[in-house]
């Protein structure tokens, strides 16, 4: 019952904004160029089904592949901090400077090195970038946050660092690192758009493009027609990475149990 | 004849923000002793412990194993489990670590959950597990390793009387078991058992150690009668409120 409620709340609501849009855009004559009706965005959409869905391939598949490589390199770089203080000391504030610079500022440079011909390749490698950082902090935390007594434990035992970080850190670091996974996921779609924006024209085939393509040719249905492909990409990539998160916490972190009522 | 499992010698311990936790404390345990360290909270008996786990370096003094380092086992005063494995995976930790095969480290740990009264409780998780059983796994884990030294740091501290009562025997019965020649233990088991309650350290062990305040020193050394000399229903005996009385005066005279 709570869960059909969860669901037709958030419903009642779309379909209560999407028809007082209806009805004011065509009581007040908006051009469609202004704002176009949720009908004419829903026409919009089916009529350019081919090219806005193949954009949102790109789209899922580039994030995809920036969102992977983030986590490949921020749970290495962890474990790393995890067994190393020096190379902690010595290569954090690197990932914080990383963190800091605004990604949009330095999206043309990597453009131009790793240049246009691969441009999926720079849009990954930009995407990635925005989302490493908080899947390494998180990542970090959870390693450290490991129980003291289990890791006593493990020393009375004779456990090699592998066995340490294998049997006891890395579960211990889970619910973190599915949290920093969580925001590094939407946040790389994030970056994915800001970078197909900063690529500019003819380059980029994803929906961002696309969005950039409809405005400038005054297709403002097909650009919310888009913008809803982009909101929905988003929302899928979240509700993945909780799925996730539920998968594997659920049986036991109190933060994906089901309490009885 | 005695025979001399661990001797420790001139303990000393401070801490880096200058709490000194021990200064010179010193005793032996024999094999098949089931000793109790007992003192006031802070003063200095986890740390000992620890650091004849060797968890912790001493400032000052050793501890030494005449016969050759023996297997240990540790029960931290929390159950301290993996929340995300099952009780067979948290019993079986030690052997897992120690890269004893799959088939036989499951067998071990299922024994020590059996042994500890969790038989058809393996599959469960820590939390559907209640207090008492969770501290059970820990004992279970401790023992799976077949220890020759078991140490426990105040575990039932946190437990209600009924529970603690019921570990109390059961931690008597698995020390009797091993002193027993049998399939499952065929060496003794030594216990040095830390608490803070006076009448616990009386029911379970054969020789309480009194510690002074922080910094913990020995100041007493006293011998009870053993197990196999206390009438049944030793809890409700004379005997057991003289040898509460003893100890009780012990560690007033030591505060």
């Amino acid at each position: 019952m709570k869960r059909a409620l969860d669901l037709a709340f958030p419903l009642f609501v779309a379909i209560a904004v999407l028809t007082a849009w209806e009805i004011i855009v065509a009581a007040k004559q908006i051009p469609p160029y202004i704002l176009p009706s949720p009908s004419a965005i829903l026409a919009a959409l089916a009529a350019n089904w081919a090219t806005l869905s193949a954009s949102m391939l790109v789209t899922i598949r580039v994030t995809l592949q920036g969102f992977a490589g983030a986590c490949l390199v921020a749970i290495a770089l962890a474990v790393l901090f995890s067994q190393s203080r020096p190379a902690e000391r010595a290569l954090y504030p690197y990932a914080v400077i990383l963190q800091v610079t605004p990604m949009v500022a330095i999206a043309p440079l990597i453009l131009i090195w790793v240049g246009f011909e691969h441009i999926d390749r720079a849009l990954a490698l930009i995407a990635g970038m925005i989302a490493f950082f908080p899947i390494l902090s998180n990542a970090v935390q959870g390693l450290k946050s490991a129980d003291f007594n289990l890791l006593d434990l493990t020393r009375l035992y004779g456990a090699t660092r592998w066995q340490t970080l294998v049997k006891v850190q890395m579960p211990s670091a889970l619910p973190a690192l599915l949290t920093g996974m969580k925001v590094g996921g939407v946040i790389a779609l994030i970056g994915e758009v800001t970078a197909e924006f900063a690529a500019g024209s003819g380059t980029a085939s994803g929906l961002a493009w696309r969005i950039v393509e409809s405005g400038n040719r005054l297709e403002i249905a097909t650009l919310f027609a888009a913008l809803a492909l982009l909101a929905l990409t988003g929302i899928l990539f979240f509700a993945a990475l909780s799925l996730l998160e539920w998968a594997l916490l659920h049986r036991w972190h109190e933060s994906a149990i089901r309490r009885e009522a | 004849m005695t025979n001399l499992l661990l001797e420790a010698a001139n303990l000393s311990k401070r801490f880096p923000n200058g709490v000194e936790a021990l200064a010179d404390l010193s005793f032996a345990l024999n094999a098949g002793d089931f000793v109790s360290l007992l003192g006031p909270s802070g003063c200095g008996k986890s740390t000992a412990l620890r650091l004849i786990a060797g968890l912790l370096p001493a400032d000052a003094g050793t501890v030494t194993f005449p016969q050759s380092k023996q297997e240990m086992g540790f029960v931290f005063q929390e159950p301290t489990l993996m929340p995300w494995a099952d009780a067979l995976t948290n019993a079986r930790l030690p052997l897992d670590l120690k890269h004893v095969a799959r088939t036989e480290a499951n067998d071990r740990a299922a024994a020590a959950l059996a042994r500890v009264g969790l038989n058809g409780f393996e599959h469960a998780l820590p939390r559907e597990l209640s207090g008492g059983m969770k501290m059970r796994v820990s004992i279970a884990r401790a023992l799976a390793a077949k220890p020759k030294l078991l140490l426990l740091d105040e575990p039932f501290a946190a437990l209600d009387e009924i529970t603690r009562a019921q570990l109390n025997d059961d931690l008597l019965r698995l020390w009797r078991e091993a002193r027993e020649p049998g399939e499952q233990n065929d060496e003794s088991l030594t216990i040095l058992f830390v608490t803070h309650s006076v009448a616990e350290s009386c029911y379970l062990s054969e020789r309480v150690l009194v510690l002074t305040p922080r910094p913990g020193r020995l100041a007493a050394d006293i011998a009870l009668p053993k197990q196999s000399e206390r009438p049944s229903g030793f809890r409700l005996s004379p005997q057991f409120l003289e040898c509460q009385f003893r100890v009780s005066a012990a560690l007033g005279a030591a505060a």
